[in-house]
């Protein structure tokens, strides 16, 4: 960090700014003008909130994709239908046991495992060739988007946290004063709150499962060549099925957030596939904390944006990403 | 290998260029010419139309991604833009936003636009590779979608724009089934003999060369990035073509042609005739637009719901891609080497079949 204010002190200077100015926004009661301008302080938060849960629901979509990605070079758009897979089995797990916790490790497991046939059936029989694992990707989205339709329907499943998750959480941050100067405070979904701490959790443990541990070395090291890496008595091909496991695993567990946050229906698929896909390219791709920043940077522009310009809210997300690729191909923590 | 073809190109050059076509372009050529004398106006509109359209679309995707390798999923975007100018600069049954200007300054100002536009993307999409110009590319066709649809001022919205018609030149209705069959065979056989020109003129050689090595063509004194961008140009030009007779065709243009699906589709095709040689492009449309038209009613006469017709594109396209890397082109030639090959030794049989 020290080195970015360095190297770059306009940036610096300009982030600092910003960063004072959200702080002030959230923190402050609106003088009554402000309110006035661009609406009560109400709506910004919440959309401030929203776009950051959003932000994490897309990093662990995402981050299972730049994981799996970057290590292997492995093309997997068939990332999105294993988000919404992964909804559908989370949803009669927790309507069959009746346990919404249960739904996680059931979905990981088995999302994890569809993971594991895609990488012995598909992936291992075309390493190194992008174009024919996109196509086979696409080729596979599309057949199982249409089994999915066939199997569940058309309708939208919603996944019903349990007692103690669901209903408001009052925070600490002021909204605004009643007329006889009582503080009026923010009330904000409590299970929102908690899966997006769960995600800032797993991208940490994440982050320093690969940087700070034997396995992630490995990874790491299977990375940057793994000739070397499988000459030295590594057995590569093990740590990749893990990965590609694990990355699946992921999307799956998005799906159960996402059935939470919204709900899973036909055409999500996509939805997550594109999101994840500009999340990435905005964040640098194989970039954990990249994943990130891009996430928080887009679900905060989805939920500004149909906020105070509901129009052209979808498309501000794909400018973002224009942006970045105009004037940073690699992404924002992507290596050059 | 142009010197050492040498002596044969001699050889072949004594002979006139009417000699020098080969009997299939004759056999082909002569069949599709002669078809609106047998086959229904429903067959000549819906299925050779539609399929010669959505073949010149996706031979600009052939062109791009055999001879450039930069797999474009922004090719039905291109295509959908010039379909839009069309109905936003002509005329339309929207008369508060088209302009209602004549044929011969709206077709030539979209087919430009669309280029500009296509130049702008491949800007854009050439500063990366591989899969990134895939992904970017299936962005900016999101984008582009989603601003078409939640635009009412220029795009008008969800509903977008209907009776987009063809003018009435030469006194023919060019909406009636022979003579639109006539105009699409036409223009798609331009553009596949343009396509199949420009592979062999040096800017397409040098466009193949930055494909296999780029590195090495730099270092050769050619500017990689500008044959790349060009060649989204020319594709975008093609696109552009294919985009206006598909708006005369379905007489409208709105959100839907340009979605995500239709992308994909184009790509669907594309890969499916194979991205080697520019028939490809019209074998994969032919069959899609087959399915598309008759699946739903093989599916109910299997006791399937006709709804699964995706699956089946989907199986078709997915067997296809797993098992040849050229798509139906790639199977067709490991057939032909394998009659050619001799069972017991494995060797060449020494004969073309």
């Amino acid at each position: 960090m020290r080195r970015f204010a360095r190297r770059h002190p306009i940036w610096t200077a300009i982030l600092a700014l910003i960063a004072a100015v959200l702080l002030w926004l959230i923190f402050a009661i609106w003088p009554k003008g402000l309110s006035d301008a661009i609406g009560s302080k109400k709506i910004f938060l919440n959309a401030l909130f929203n776009g950051i849960t959003l932000g994490g629901l897309y990093f662990l979509v995402a981050s299972g994709f730049t994981l799996i990605f970057g290590l292997m070079r492995n093309v997997n758009l068939a990332h999105g239908t294993l988000y919404l897979f992964g909804g559908y089995v989370g949803f009669y797990t927790a309507s069959l046991t009746g346990s919404w916790l249960l739904a996680f490790p059931v979905t990981f497991i088995v999302v994890g495992f569809c993971g594991i046939v895609l990488q012995f059936l598909v992936f291992r029989r075309m390493e190194g060739q992008d174009l024919r694992q996109t196509l086979v990707t696409i080729g596979l989205s599309i057949v199982f988007a249409d089994l999915m339709l066939w199997a569940f329907g058309g309708d939208f499943y919603n996944i019903n946290p349990p007692e103690w998750l669901s209903g408001p959480l009052k925070t600490f941050l002021v909204t605004g004063v009643k007329r006889d100067g009582t503080l009026i405070f923010l009330k904000y979904p409590m299970v929102r709150l908690v899966i997006f701490a769960a995600a800032v959790v797993l991208g940490v443990a994440m982050w320093l499962a690969l940087n700070r541990t034997r396995i992630g070395m490995m990874i790491r090291a299977g990375v940057d060549d793994r000739d070397m890496l499988s000459a030295t008595g590594t057995r590569i091909q093990v740590i990749f099925v893990g990965v590609f496991a694990f990355g699946a695993g992921l999307a799956g567990i998005a799906g159960v957030v996402g059935g939470t946050f919204q709900s899973i229906a036909p055409g999500e698929d996509t939805r997550f596939l594109l999101a994840s896909l500009v999340v990435v390219i905005v964040g640098g791709m194989g970039s954990i904390p990249g994943a990130a920043l891009g996430a928080l940077l887009i679900g905060l522009a989805e939920q500004f944006g149909s906020v105070y310009f509901p129009t052209y809210a979808v498309v501000l997300t794909f400018l973002i990403m224009v942006l970045v690729l105009a004037f940073r191909p690699q992404g924002l923590m992507g290596k050059a | 290998m142009v010197t050492l073809d040498r002596t044969s190109t001699d050889e072949t050059a004594r002979r006139s260029w009417l000699e020098r076509i080969p009997p299939t372009y004759w056999v082909v050529g002569v069949l599709l010419l002669i078809l609106p004398a047998f086959v229904s106006p429903f067959i000549m509109f819906q299925i050779m139309g539609w399929s010669l359209i959505l073949g010149l679309i996706a031979l600009s995707l052939t062109f791009l991604g055999g001879y450039g390798g930069m797999v474009s999923l922004a090719q039905m975007t291109f295509a959908g833009f010039a379909g839009y100018l069309l109905a936003i600069l002509g005329d339309s049954a929207v008369d508060t936003i088209s302009q209602g200007w004549p044929w011969w300054a709206v077709i030539p100002l979209a087919l430009l636009l669309t280029v500009l536009f296509a130049t702008a993307v491949g800007w854009l999409a050439v500063r990366t590779e591989g899969i990134y110009t895939i992904v970017i590319t299936l962005a900016i066709a999101a984008a582009f979608f989603y601003f078409t649809r939640q635009n009412y001022e220029i795009f008008n919205g969800f509903q977008g724009f209907n009776s987009v018609l063809p003018p009435h030149l030469f006194g023919v209705d060019w909406r009636g089934p022979v003579a639109f069959y006539y105009l699409a065979l036409f223009w798609a056989a331009a553009g596949y003999f343009s396509v199949l020109y420009l592979s062999r003129a040096p800017f397409g050689l040098a466009l193949q060369g930055v494909r296999d090595n780029p590195r090495r063509m730099a270092a050769l004194g050619y500017n990689v990035t500008a044959h790349r961008v060009a060649a989204y140009a020319f594709a975008g030009l093609i696109a552009a073509v294919g985009g206006i007779l598909l708006t005369w065709q379905s007489s409208q243009i709105s959100p839907g042609t340009v979605g995500i699906q239709p992308a994909i589709d184009i790509l669907v095709i594309a890969v499916v005739g194979g991205l080697g040689h520019p028939i490809g492009a019209f074998i994969g449309a032919i069959i899609y637009v087959l399915l598309k038209t008759f699946a739903t009613d093989v599916l109910v006469s299997l006791g399937l719901s006709g709804e699964r017709f995706q699956l089946l594109i989907g199986l078709g396209f997915l067997l296809i891609v797993f098992f040849s890397t050229d798509g139906l082109l790639g199977l067709w030639r490991r057939f032909r080497e394998n009659l050619n090959k001799d069972p017991l030794t494995g060797k060449d049989r020494g004969r073309m079949p």
